[in-house]
């Protein structure tokens, strides 16, 4: 079904609708109880969730594929940032323009970035890409504070022309007239569930990405780009050239980016030039190596992991702790506490470095490497059955691969 | 004429902390062959050296004051440095004011046990693995580093002083020939770039004329064949590893009362130092200190304001413009060999 096979159709069925019903399935506690604050279903960090799924997605495409590691993806994020802004400032404060120019415009930042950083690879590729970022970020902030608006960042206001709107157009970002910010609330009982226009218009966007990124591992262009990953060199001797294909593959990840701004953008019409500093574009790497690189699913579980603990962990203070280890012995409690304190609150960044180095010295598959080991253990017992057991079990292990 | 040489003098010692820096990580790469990340971490480690050396001689405890009582009747009390109490006021005092210089004796054995637990401890198991992985690995190390630091030292920059005689100002235009007062350079900046003159001095002269580098130098051009003529290769590595450590973290030190330390210096140092590496070519250590001394040059006279008036912000862009020439018109960077780093 839309020119997928049965099981990457499956896949793209069961984030569509853990997707869709996520302002359920984040809210699994009632809003009064004491672990409510591990609730993640309010729109605000599930409009993260997804658009930094996307940003990861693309960035998938170019590092988990070519192997080329982008150390300036952040500054495609930044520039979409800025048109949408921009978009919303000059035309209407409807969000299609606004994501359309983003995407445009982070696709031809990335052609000419793309097409300059890709004559070298390796190290030299990612200090160049690198180095371009590094300088959008600077000029953003000081040469041309004309257009970026420096430091303050980049602002809508009343008295802005926004040609296409009406006298009485909605003064916030809105898809013909549903203002992004707006949401319905449906109360259960003590749950609580909120389901935002924004998050709707991203979640969907972001099951387009996925559908998209499906597509390009799937084909002969994927294929190529994967060669390329594998040896280079190769390819080049057989008489082909791969620039090319890695240079769309660069295209398409900066699109992705950009859209991801345009929607950061979308969702609070602001944009600053700190979304383009080298650590945002070290925030993706982390994503999607965290989640599996070269996985399709990956990179979205990385996001959302990252962004879900950047937020619960940075909750959680002393007292939260104390509330949990009050069942034991006083100076137990107070022991754990004391240990458990520098990883949690505003230390989550020590956290992540230490989870993220577990990952790349352990599990180079991320996550998604993970599952599957842990899948292979229930299925080992497999090997070890008799005869007849085994061929039964390789049987349906098969179809289970068709 | 006199504002090119201030400029000059202003670019020395920021490009000698870029090619102090981009010094251990050529010494890094050019022996494991590790893209460490983890550098930038590593200065800024050096520098929290001179913070802690400063905070351990400002440790004090009450004692009583003898003068007498305060309007209430309670005795007064004064803060005693414990220094004082041991080495006596004058030294005391003497002992405060130099923390900064006396760090480099407390830096050094810190910076050796860093270098070798983390080679022996992390990088070791990375040899085999894409660069990739190393750059990810010492990345994910540079972030624990800084949010330890961070952690027991919060966020806040603290400033560190020079020691008294050196925190006045050099008049060089009067030493050149031009008016008083036309170039003005602090003191503690022509420590620093004398200071790291020797260092990069003493690391290449160790390299050069002591039979341990020989070994190492042989090494870096074929590893295989110094281990198959029977020589240990990776413990001179790993002491190597130590002594690249150690280049960076006194680089931190002396820095400590150019700009006050704080947890992200690292980041924002390593970023130009890798551009530094890389410009001056993979592997090469003079590149690597050409290239540090070329940029901070360049910097600072980018920063003039008859520069800006012609090329607005061309001071915030400059490096990565001339890295991005330079990357694109002689790939292995100015000095680098061939056959380094080339997929």
């Amino acid at each position: 079904m839309l020119s997928l096979n049965k099981k990457d159709f499956g896949l793209l069925l069961v984030v569509a609708i853990l997707t869709l019903a996520a302002p359920i399935i984040l809210n699994p506690f009632p809003a009064n109880s004491g672990m409510a604050q591990f609730n993640a279903g309010y729109p605000d960090l599930m409009q993260r969730f997804v658009i930094f799924g996307i940003f990861a997605i693309g960035f998938n495409i170019l590092f988990g594929l070519t192997g080329y590691l982008s150390f300036g993806h952040a500054a495609f994020l930044g520039v979409g940032s800025y048109s949408a802004v921009w978009m919303m400032k000059l035309l209407s404060m409807n969000v299609i323009p606004a994501i359309l120019l983003s995407v445009i415009v982070a696709g031809l930042f990335s052609v000419v970035i793309g097409y300059v950083s890709l004559r070298r690879s390796g190290i030299y590729f990612s200090i160049l890409t690198l180095a371009f970022a590094q300088m959008s970020f600077n000029l953003a902030y000081s040469v041309l504070t004309p257009i970026t608006n420096g430091e303050t960042g980049l602002q809508i206001s009343l008295s802005d022309p926004r040609i296409l709107d009406g006298a009485n157009a909605p003064s916030y970002p809105n898809l013909f007239g549903a203002q992004m910010n707006s949401a319905a609330t449906v109360e259960l009982g003590n749950w609580i569930f909120t389901f935002s226009v924004g998050y709707y218009l991203c979640a969907v966007i972001m099951l387009a990405a996925f559908y998209i990124s499906i597509r390009v591992f799937r084909s002969p262009f994927g294929m190529m780009l994967r060669a390329v990953k594998s040896n280079q060199q190769r390819m080049n001797y057989t008489g082909l050239n791969t620039k090319p294909y890695t240079l769309a593959a660069f295209v398409i990840s900066g699109m992705y980016a950009g859209l991801a701004g345009g929607l950061l953008a979308s969702m609070d019409p602001l944009a600053g030039a700190e979304r383009m500093q080298w650590t945002a574009s070290g925030e993706v790497v982390l994503m999607t190596i965290l989640g599996g690189a070269g996985t399709l699913l990956g990179p979205v579980l990385g996001a959302g992991f990252i962004k879900y603990f950047e937020n619960i962990f940075s909750k959680i203070n002393d007292n939260v702790l104390h509330g949990w280890f009050s069942f034991m012995p006083d100076g137990f409690e107070d022991f754990l506490v004391t240990v458990i304190h520098p990883f949690v609150g505003k230390g989550w960044n020590l956290t992540l470095g230490l989870l993220f180095m577990l990952v790349v010295i352990f599990l180079p598959g991320g996550l998604v490497e993970g599952g599957q080991r842990f899948g292979r253990v229930f299925r080992r017992k497999d090997r070890n059955a008799g005869s007849v057991e085994a061929d039964a079990a390789k049987q349906r292990n098969q179809t289970a691969a068709e | 004429m006199d504002a090119i040489l201030l400029q000059l003098l202003n670019g020395l010692d920021k490009g000698s902390a870029y090619a102090l820096i981009a010094l251990g990580l050529t010494l890094i790469f050019g022996t494991l062959g590790v893209v460490n990340f983890a550098h930038g971490a590593l200065f800024m480690i050096g520098a929290f050296c001179a913070v802690t050396l400063s905070k351990i001689f400002t440790l004090s405890h009450k004692a009583t004051e003898p003068s007498g009582t305060d309007f209430l009747g309670n005795p007064k009390f004064d803060d005693v440095l414990y220094v004082k109490d041991w080495f006596g006021e004058t030294v005391g005092a003497w002992l405060l004011d130099w923390s900064v210089p006396l760090a480099i004796l407390f830096a050094i054995p810190i910076m050796l046990a860093i270098g070798f637990v983390m080679e022996r401890g992390l990088i070791k198991h990375f040899y085999k693995r894409p660069h990739a992985d190393q750059i990810l690995v010492t990345f994910g190390l540079a972030i624990v580093l800084q949010e330890v630091i961070k952690y027991f030292y919060g966020a806040n920059p603290i400033p560190t002083a020079a020691p008294e005689a050196f925190r006045g100002s050099f008049d060089f235009g009067i030493l050149l020939g031009f008016d008083p007062n036309a170039i003005i350079y602090p003191y503690w900046r022509l420590i620093y770039f004398a200071f790291s003159a020797l260092i990069i001095g003493g690391v290449f002269a160790f390299l050069q004329f002591t039979t341990f580098g020989m070994v190492v130098r042989a090494g870096m051009a074929d590893r295989e064949t110094v281990g198959l003529l029977g020589i240990n290769i990776d413990k001179r590595f790993t002491i190597m590893f130590g002594i690249a450590a150690a280049v960076a973290g006194l680089a931190g030190v002396m820095y400590a009362p150019i700009n006050s330390p704080n947890y992200h210096m690292g980041m924002d140092f390593l970023v130009l130092s890798f551009v530094v590496v890389v410009v001056g070519g993979m592997g090469s250590l003079p590149g690597a200190v050409l290239a540090g001394f070329l940029l901070g040059i360049l910097e600072s006279f980018a920063s003039m304001n008859e520069v800006k008036d012609i090329l607005p912000g061309i001071d915030q862009i400059i490096i990565y413009v001339v890295a991005i020439i330079i990357l694109l018109t002689r790939p292995r960077g100015l000095m680098g060999r061939k056959g380094v780093m080339e997929e």
